[in-house]
């Protein structure tokens, strides 16, 4: 049977209690707390999924983006009104570190390219992509699917507006490789990302790495 | 010539290239992924005719993120 204690501190039945403070009796948070993961981009997907993945216990993030935070952003991205200008790997290190403050977070300032994306596929145990082009997703799929053998892939497409919430699926393309979004809804000047929708891929995507981490698949 | 696309049959002209198939279904062919004959194809690779009765995999990418 699984159980799930939580106290405040201290010892509990001889174990050393984390500073979450939470006991997870399959040894769960442990398997995730060795765990690393990558994420390439880190805008309305990429920020919620470090989020989602940082609060999950996953013990060390590569994130990547050459970008820096924008007012718009706001509307969906896991940034703040005080972050406008900063680099976006800056800003959400400092958002993940005020959730866990043991997390491990390595920050990559820079355009990814295909020969970039395979030197970071090599570090992690799971691989995000969160890019906003589609080009660059595209990039990412092929270079998974061609370059990086037993790779584990997380990717997305279509996931902007408000269309019906359960459009939006995870789709196994291979061992290992998954699509998650329902691979129609672009981004455009009449349908912009919206926090809920694009919410919504971005824990598909999170559970997904997490279901893949603790061997699920 | 027939070739299968996702799993649907098409009638293409014969000698037709990856290029011209991407065009024809109206796709930007840096926003595609495509898998002939279970081989993940580069874009360097879409100027290649393609044989009769090949077999194709398609991922249309979409931008949003």
């Amino acid at each position: 049977m699984e159980y799930v204690v939580g106290i405040v501190s201290g010892n509990f039945a001889g174990k050393q209690v984390k500073k979450s403070g939470v006991v997870d009796g399959k040894g769960i948070r442990d398997r995730l707390r060795k765990s690393v993961v990558g994420v390439m981009g880190l805008g309305g997907l990429g920020s919620a999924v470090a989020v989602a993945l940082a609060r999950a216990g996953v013990g060390r993030l590569l994130l990547a983006d050459f970008d820096v935070v924008e007012s718009a952003n706001l509307q969906r991205q896991q940034y703040f009104f005080d972050q406008i200008g900063l680099p976006k790997t800056t800003a959400l290190e400092a958002n993940l570190v005020r959730i866990d403050p043991d997390l491990a977070v390595e920050l990559i300032q820079e355009r990814l390219n295909q020969e970039r994306i395979v030197r970071l596929s090599g570090r992690v145990d799971v691989l995000v992509e969160c890019f906003d082009q589609a080009e660059m997703k595209a990039l990412g799929l092929r270079v998974a699917m061609k370059d990086l053998a037993g790779i584990a892939y997380v990717g997305a497409s279509g996931v902007a507006g408000c269309d019906e919430n359960n459009l939006i699926r995870t789709r196994k393309l291979c061992k290992g490789i998954y699509l998650v979004g329902d691979g129609k809804a672009a981004v455009r000047p009449e349908m912009k990302l919206m926090a809920p929708r694009v919410g919504i891929a971005a824990h598909h995507q999170a559970n997904q790495v997490i279901r893949l981490l603790l061997g699920k698949e | 010539m027939k070739i299968i696309c996702n799993g649907e049959e098409r009638e293409e002209r014969s000698g037709c290239t990856v290029r011209e198939l991407i065009a024809s279904l109206g796709l930007k062919s840096a926003a595609v992924v495509i898998e002939c004959d279970s081989v993940i194809l580069e874009p360097a690779d879409y100027d290649r005719q393609l044989h009769d009765g090949a077999r194709l995999e398609l991922i249309h990418f979409v931008g949003g993120g």
